[in-house]
C-alpha cells in the first residue's frame, strides 16, 4: 500500500509534472517567478491548497454528486447523477480553501502576504488546482490517493516555480535580445524545462 | 608572426568604428583574437592579469576532446569492417571513419558558425570560441549515420534557442550541445536511437556478417531476460554476433558501437585529465558524477529481486564504461556556464547527476540511456541548488560575526 502510494507521488512529482507536463497553472508561474523568496512562498500556498482541496472535492463527488452518490439520502435519489456540477462546486471549495490561506498568511507572515499580492488570491483560478481534482476524479482516485496526488502536485509545481524562480535570477543580467525580454525568454526556458523533465517520462510505476 | 600583425593592424581601421567594414568588426575581431591576442583591457576590476582567457580556455577544451574525437573516428571504420566481415589496417579504418565524420563536424561549425556570427553581427557582442566546443561536442555526440539536415536543423537549435536567446556566451542555462542532441533525439528518434544507427553501413552495397548486431551494449543489457543476469547477457551477445565484443575491458577501450565519441572510456579519461591538469574543468564534478553514478548501480544491484529488470544486475563498473556516461560527466556535465558554480553545490549537482542517469538506465523502459537528459535535468536545477548554498553560507557567516 505504501509503494503504491509513493509510487503515485513520484509520478504526480516527475513523471506527470502538473506544469510541465500538462502546463496548467501556467499564469501564476509565469508571472510570480521572478524572485526565488517569492516563489518559495506561492509554491508551498499551492501545495497547501491542492492537498486540502483534493480530499475536499472526493468527498463532494463521492457523496453528493457522483451517479448515484445520493444513495444515501434516501432511495429516490439513487438514481440522480449531479456530476455537471463538478466545474462549478470545485472552483467554489477551492475559492473558499483559498479564502482560508489568505487569512492564515495574512495573519502569520504578513511580508510574504504581501509579497505575493494579488496571486493569492488568484490561486483560486489556478488552472493546476482544478486540474488535480479533476484528473482525481477522471482516474477515480480513492480518498487517500486523492491526497498523495495532489499533494504530488504541489510539490511538482513547486519545484517547477522554485527553479525557474532561480534560473530568472541567474539571467536577471543577461544579455536578453530586448524582444524576448520579460515573459518571451520565461516561456523559452519553460519549454526547455519540460525537456529536461522528459528524463523520467516513460517510467512505469 | 609579425606579418600578420601588421596585415591585421592595417586592416584595423577598415572594420573600426566608422569604417567601410565596421558592421563586419566582430568576425575581424574573431580572427585577430584567435591568430594573435586582443588589444582590449578590461575597463572595470575586478582584474586577474592571465594568459588564459576565454578563448585559450575553450581550446583547451577542444583539445581535451582531440583523443576521445579520434578514436570515435577510428572506431567509425572499426565497426565498417567488423560488420561487412572485411580484415584492413588501421589506416583504412581511419579513412572510412574520416569519410563519415567530417560532414558531420563541417556542417555542425558551418551552420552553428553561421548563426554564432551573425548573432554576433546583429547584437554587436564578439564571436565567441564557446562555438568551438558545441559545434565539436555536438558531432561527438551523434551516431555516425545521421543525415546531415538534421545535424544542421539540431546545431541551429542548440546555438540559437540554447544559447544565442540568453544573450550568447557565458549566459546559456542548459548546455548548447546537449540541447542539440535532445532537439533531434526527441524530434527524429528514428535516426538516434534503436539498434540500426550506430553502425555505419550501407545496406544496399554492404555485404554483412551472418550474425550481426547493431545494438549498443546497454541496449543489449537492457534487453536481458529474466532469469540472466546483464553480465551473461552481454558475455552470450559476445559469443553469438561475429561483429561486437561487450567484455568489460572492451567497452572500456571503446571497440563498441555507440555515439561516435561517446565509446572509449580511455580517450576520454585523457582528455579529463588534461583538462583537470590545466583547471578547465572541475574535477569535484566529475568525481562526484562517478561517485554518484556508481553509487545509485552498486544500490540498485542490491535491490535487484527475482523479478526485476536486467539492467538491476548490472555491476557498477560496467554502468560507467557504457553509454555516454565518462563523456557526460567529463564534458558535458563540467560545462562552467550551466553547472553548479558553488564548491558544495557542484558536489551536489555531480552526485544528481549520476544517480539520475543510472536511475532512468535502471527503471525507465522508454530510454536504454539516461545520461543526456539527466545532465540537462540538473542544468535546470543548479541555479537552485547554488541559491541555497549561497543562502547557508550568509547565514553561517552571520552567526560567526
Amino acid at each position: 500500500m505504501l509503494e503504491h502510494y509513493l509510487s503515485l507521488f513520484v509520478k504526480a512529482v516527475f513523471v506527470e509534472n502538473i506544469l510541465l507536463a500538462f502546463f496548467l497553472g501556467m499564469c501564476s508561474f509565469l508571472a510570480v517567478s521572478k524572485k526565488v523568496e517569492t516563489a518559495v512562498g506561492l509554491g508551498l500556498a499551492v501545495t497547501f491548497v491542492l492537498t486540502i482541496t483534493a480530499p475536499t472535492n472526493w468527498f463532494i463527488h463521492e457523496y453528493i454528486l457522483k451517479e448515484g452518490a445520493l444513495a444515501w439520502a434516501g432511495e429516490q435519489f439513487g438514481s440522480v447523477d449531479l456530476s455537471f456540477l463538478n466545474f462549478i462546486t470545485f472552483i467554489a471549495t477551492i475559492a473558499a480553501m483559498v479564502q482560508l490561506v489568505e487569512m492564515v498568511i495574512d495573519k502569520y507572515s504578513p511580508k510574504l502576504y504581501a509579497a505575493l499580492g494579488i496571486f493569492l488570491p488568484l490561486i483560486a483560478v489556478n488552472c493546476a488546482i482544478l486540474g488535480a481534482s479533476l484528473f482525481m476524479v477522471e482516474r477515480e482516485y480513492t480518498l487517500g490517493e486523492s491526497v498523495v496526488f495532489g499533494f504530488g502536485s504541489g510539490i511538482g509545481w513547486f519545484l517547477a516555480i522554485v527553479a525557474m524562480a532561480s534560473i530568472r535570477t541567474k539571467i536577471r543580467y543577461s544579455n536578453v535580445p530586448s524582444g524576448l525580454k520579460g515573459l518571451g525568454i520565461t516561456m523559452l526556458i519553460t519549454g526547455l524545462m519540460s525537456m529536461a523533465f522528459m528524463l523520467f517520462s516513460g517510467i512505469q510505476l | 608572426m609579425r606579418v600578420l600583425e601588421k596585415l591585421f593592424d592595417k586592416y584595423r581601421p577598415q572594420f573600426e568604428r566608422g569604417g567601410k567594414y565596421h558592421k563586419l568588426y566582430p568576425l575581424f575581431e574573431m580572427m585577430d583574437t584567435i591568430l594573435l591576442w586582443t588589444n582590449a583591457r578590461t575597463e572595470s576590476g575586478p582584474h586577474v592579469r592571465d594568459a588564459l582567457d576565454l578563448k585559450r580556455f575553450m581550446m583547451m577544451v577542444v583539445v581535451a576532446l582531440l583523443p576521445a574525437t579520434i578514436f570515435g573516428i577510428y572506431n567509425i571504420g572499426y565497426q565498417h569492417y567488423q560488420a561487412v566481415g572485411a580484415s584492413v589496417g588501421s589506416g583504412e579504418m581511419f579513412e572510412f571513419g574520416l569519410i563519415k565524420f567530417l560532414p558531420i563536424v563541417i556542417v555542425s561549425y558551418l551552420v552553428g558558425g553561421f548563426w554564432e556570427v551573425l548573432f554576433a553581427v546583429v547584437r554587436k557582442h564578439e564571436v565567441n570560441e564557446g562555438f568551438l566546443v558545441t559545434g565539436l561536442l555536438f558531432p561527438l555526440v551523434l551516431p555516425p549515420t545521421i543525415p546531415l539536415w538534421q545535424v544542421a536543423v539540431a546545431i541551429s537549435f542548440g546555438v540559437v534557442i540554447g544559447k544565442e536567446v540568453f544573450g550568447g556566451t557565458g549566459m546559456n542555462i542548459l548546455n548548447p550541445a546537449l540541447t542539440a542532441r535532445a532537439f533531434v533525439f526527441f524530434a527524429y528518434p528514428g535516426k538516434i536511437s534503436g539498434d540500426k544507427v550506430w553502425t555505419a553501413i550501407d545496406s544496399a552495397k554492404d555485404k554483412l556478417v551472418d550474425t550481426f548486431t547493431g545494438a549498443t551494449p546497454l541496449l543489449v543489457a537492457s534487453n536481458t531476460e529474466a532469469g540472466s543476469t546483464a553480465v551473461q547477457t552481454l558475455n552470450h551477445a559476445t559469443q553469438q554476433f561475429a561483429n561486437v565484443h561487450y567484455g568489460f575491458w572492451d567497452m572500456f577501450y571503446g571497440l563498441i558501437p555507440g555515439s561516435i565519441g561517446e565509446t572509449s572510456t580511455l580517450a576520454i579519461l585523457v582528455g579529463g585529465l588534461l583538462l583537470i591538469i590545466t583547471g578547465v574543468a572541475s574535477w569535484r564534478i566529475i568525481v562526484a558524477v562517478f561517485a554518484g553514478g556508481y553509487g545509485m548501480a552498486w544500490l540498485m544491484n542490491i535491490l535487484a529481486g527475482p523479478g526485476s529488470g536486467g539492467m538491476f544486475t548490472l555491476p557498477p563498473h560496467y554502468h560507467l564504461v557504457m553509454g555516454g556516461f565518462a563523456l557526460g560527466a567529463v564534458f558535458m556535465a563540467t560545462d562552467p556556464v550551466s553547472a553548479s558554480q558553488t564548491r558544495a553545490g557542484k558536489w551536489i549537482y555531480g552526485i544528481l547527476i549520476g544517480v539520475l542517469a543510472i536511475l532512468v538506465r535502471t527503471v525507465n523502459p522508454a530510454y536504454p540511456e539516461g545520461m543526456m537528459l539527466a545532465i540537462l535535468f540538473m542544468n535546470i536545477f543548479a541555479p537552485f541548488i547554488d541559491y541555497y548554498v549561497i543562502k547557508a553560507h550568509l547565514k553561517r557567516r552571520l552567526k560567526r560575526a
